[in-house]
Parts: C-alpha cells; structure tokens; sequence
C-alpha cells in the first residue's frame, strides 16, 4: 500500500492547482489523472482567458494548461502518476486504483477530489445516432487530435460551451447552420456571443430540437419554436440538414468518489447537479476529503484554479504546514473566488453557494 | 480529413502508422486516439448497442461514457476514444457485450 500525505484526485486545473499550493507549503503530494497527460478541459480551450490577471487572462486555455502542467513536473513534492483512475473509497479511508494496468491501493492523510465533470444528454428520438456528440467531444476532436470532427453542425445550447465551440468549429472549416437556444435569450458571455454573430452563425433563442434523423448517422434534425410552458409551437417545424448535432446543454459533477466516500451530497440547481457540501475551506463532510473545481458545481476553468489553490492550502494546512502563511493565502484565495463571482455572471453561482451554506456548509 | 491550417494551433503529429479497423488498413498518427483516427477516415459508427443492435458512435470523447466500446486487440469494452494509436493495432467494431479472454 502506497502512503502519501495529500493524494489529489485528477489533473484538470483545479487537481494542478491544488498540488502546487499543497507542495507550496511544503505537503507531499501523489496527484492521480486518468488521461495519458494531465491538463483536464484546458487542453482543448484555445480561447483566451478573460477576469483577471491574477487568473491568467488574456492567455489561451491551453497555454495555461501547459504552464501548470510543467510548474507541476518540475516541482520535486509532487508525484504525479497518469493512466491512473482512481476506482474506489473505502471505510478506513484507502484509495484504489487503476495504475498502469495494475490495481493498486492508496492510503493518503488527505484528499482533495478534483474529478471534473461530464456532458449532460437530451433526450428526443434519435438522439442515439452516431454523429451526435458533446460538445466539449467535438472541441477534443478538432483541438487536441487536429481532426475535422464534421461538415455542417446544429448546435444546440448557447450557453459559453456552445457558442465557444462554435465558433472553434469556425477556426476549424466546419460550419454550424444555427446554434439553438431554448431559453428566450443567449446563456453565455456576451464577447462570445458577438464573436459568433460576427462570423455569421444566427443563434436562435426559443428553439428546441424535436428529433434527429439518419440511415445508421445523423443526416439532419427537426428543430422547433417553443412556448413559453417549453411546447413546441405547431407550424413552427423546420427541418435542418446537418451531419452532426452538437449537444452543449451544460455540465453534471462527477461525484461518484464524494458518495463513496460517504460525504453529504445535496442536489442543488445552480450547481447543476448533486455536489458535495463543503465549508468555506472546501473540506466535505468528511474530514480530511475536499473538493475543488467542476466537481464541486460547474463553474468555469478560473475559478476551478482558484478552488484547487484554496482546497490544497487548507489540505496541507490541516496537516500542520504553512503555520505562518496559510491562514492569509486561504483568505486571498476565497477573496479570489468571490471577485470572480461577483457580478450578474455570477449570481447563479452565488445563488447555488448560499444553498451550501444553508444545507450545513460553510463555518 | 485532419485539419492542416488552423488559426491558432499548430499539430505536431510525428511519423505516420497504420493499423486495422474490421481488417481494413487506416492511416493514424500516435499522438491520436483510435476515434481521432477512425474519424479522419470517415468512420463514425464504432459499434452497435449490445440488445436492439442500433449503431454507435462517440459522445464524450474523454472516456466518462461508454458509448464508444470496441474490441482492440482481442479485448474488448475499450473505449476507444481515450487509447493512443499503436502501429499494428487491431481494432473491431464489437457485437455484444464482449468477451474477456483469461
Ligand atoms: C468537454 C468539456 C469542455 C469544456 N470546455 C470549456 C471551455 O471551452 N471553456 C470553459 O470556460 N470551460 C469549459 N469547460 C468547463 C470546464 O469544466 C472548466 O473549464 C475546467 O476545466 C474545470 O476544471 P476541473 O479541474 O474541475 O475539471 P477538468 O478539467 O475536467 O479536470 C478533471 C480531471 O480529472 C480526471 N479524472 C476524472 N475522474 C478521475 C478518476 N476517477 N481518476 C483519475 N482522474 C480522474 C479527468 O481525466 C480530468 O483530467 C469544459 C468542460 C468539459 C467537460
Ligand atoms: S465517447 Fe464517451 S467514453 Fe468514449
């Protein structure tokens, strides 16, 4: 069994920050990432970063990515082991994974769980035809592995996935026929939202998908305005000829490790999902567990920076580092998270954090 | 088809391999998924659904759903969008629920 002070579950940029603020302090840290290379989500964002500088803006997703990626190679407190999911939480608070094919056990002091999350579906008929796909799955395919993921794309969601992607898939030769919206306006930033409409993508609000249609692939798609109660309006009906549906209809946390764990997980909206409560340091209900980034609500790449930073001091700190520091650099960190938050962006967010709070959360 | 000029991103791809999907030989590079490459191909059904034998495709491309399984070197559930191309590879599309070897 492998002993390690402060095991961080996933390499996104909240498990990268958490391990170097952990390692800051002067922790030793084994961090787990499933993928052949660390980074999570970052590797496939080639926007640029907007918020503050503090958060790296005006850099490109995957620039970051790699910047974090090399702080954390080159950081000698910090183990990192990729091809490596972890599988299990046990009682007594050992760890299993798959290492390089082989099953192992962990047994850390602490752990920050920093797993990320995973697409949400739809469901209309036909939505199991090849051809459609995540969003974030089109963005892998054509930013990662250079791959044309399609020829004429319908986007369903413009939330900032969506409308990113979108005009990513633009950079890339492919063309999206309309991105729809069921909501009555644009979900996501309005620099993107301009971006696209600028590149000639119309976005349509108050549109639904009805079915999608093919021989064996998606070949094209029924689309629809919707009333207010979300029907769809007879009449309306339009037909769209596409090879691929892109499904950007947010985020759910991956939580299966927080369960296991047996950490309080409450089902709260403007998280999007069911999420762990934690206090204002990001330790769950279990002693010893945090969680920081997507996992803990979907928010965006910033401030899962800015968590994992927060979650690995408060980590290390509770093992007895940083005596002298800690207490000021957690405070810069949630002073961080709540600049990030501020604003009418954010309200949703803060909205989901005040639920925390009220279901046993935060001191 | 791969994307040769991109705005921001250059792909470094290195030395091009060959492996087989079905027995038909296709072109990869190793820095690729096996979804990436079967993709460049234009292939896009990776397999069907084990009951009602509808066709499958990827979704998530990061390995958190399933829904591309196919049988890589004779072992089958792989999900294939998050495995590296290897020169020589033998990839088949999966009926079933597979079947492990011991
Ligand atoms: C497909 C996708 C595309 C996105 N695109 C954008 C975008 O363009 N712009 C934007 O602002 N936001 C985007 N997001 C939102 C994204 O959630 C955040 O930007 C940010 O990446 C969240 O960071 P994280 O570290 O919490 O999670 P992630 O970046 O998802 O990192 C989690 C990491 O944990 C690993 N992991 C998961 N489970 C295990 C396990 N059991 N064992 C070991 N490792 C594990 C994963 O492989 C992953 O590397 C996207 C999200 C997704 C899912
Ligand atoms: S496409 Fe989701 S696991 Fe491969």
């Amino acid at each position: 069994m492998k002993q390690v002070e402060i095991l961080v579950i996933g390499g996104g940029p909240a498990g990268l920050c958490a391990s170097l603020a952990a390692s800051s302090l002067g922790a030793k840290v084994l961090m787990c990432e499933r993928d052949d290379v660390p980074g999570g989500q970052l590797v496939k964002q080639t926007h640029k970063f907007f918020g503050s500088e503090k958060q790296y803006a005006g850099d490109r997703g995957y620039q970051i990515g790699q910047m974090l990626v090399e702080k954390v190679a080159a950081d000698p407190n910090i183990e990192v082991w990729t091809d490596t999911t972890v599988l299990g939480y046990y009682e007594d608070g050992v760890v299993t994974c798959e290492h390089e094919g082989a099953h192992v056990k962990i047994k850390p002091q602490r752990t920050v769980i920093a797993t990320g999350a995973a697409e949400k579906f739809l469901s209309f008929p036909g939505n199991d035809l090849p051809g459609i796909y995540g969003a974030g799955a089109v963005q892998t395919l054509m930013n990662v592995s250079g791959v044309k993921p399609a020829e004429r794309v319908l986007m369903v969601g413009a939330g900032n996935i969506g409308l990113i992607v979108s005009y990513q898939l633009k950079q890339a030769g492919v063309d999206t026929v309309a991105v729809i919206e069921a909501l009555p306006r644009i979900g996501g930033y309005l620099v993107h939202a301009s971006k696209i409409q600028r590149a000639g993508i119309p976005v349509r609000t108050g549109y639904t998908i009805l079915e999608a249609y093919g021989n064996g692939k998606v070949e094209g798609a029924k689309i629809a305005k919707i009333d207010e109660k979300w029907q769809p309006i007879p009449g309306t009906e339009e037909d769209i000829k596409c090879d691929t549906i892109c499904l950007a209809v947010g985020l759910s946390p991956l939580t299966e490790l927080c369960w296991q764990a047996g950490c309080q997980v409450e089902f709260i909206k403007e998280l999007s999902g069911h999420v762990p409560i934690t206090d204002d340091f990001l330790e769950t209900t279990v002693p010893g567990v945090y969680v920081a980034g997507d996992v803990s609500g979907i928010e965006e790449a910033s401030s899962a920076m800015v968590e994992g930073r927060l979650a690995g001091l408060s980590a290390a700190a509770s093992l007895g580092y940083g005596k002298d520091v800690a207490a000021e650099q957690q405070k810069a960190a949630m002073a961080e998270l709540d600049e990030l938050r501020a604003g009418p962006m954010g309200e949703r967010i803060r909205m989901g954090l005040e639920k925390v709070a009220a279901k046993g959360g935060a001191k | 088809m791969r994307i040769e000029e991109h705005p921001v991103l250059d792909f470094e791809r290195g030395e091009k391999i060959t492996f087989t999907y079905n027995g038909q030989e296709i072109e990869a590079y190793p820095n690729e998924t096996i979804v990436a490459a079967l993709h460049a191909a234009g292939i896009r059904q990776l397999g069907e659904s084990p009951e009602l034998h509808r066709p499958r495709g990827l979704f998530c491309a990061i390995g958190n759903c399933s829904s591309c399984f196919m049988t890589v070197d004779g072992e089958p559930n792989m999900r294939v969008c998050v495995i590296k191309c290897k020169q020589g590879m033998v990839v088949e599309s999966q009926k079933g629920k597979g079947v492990i070897r011991v």
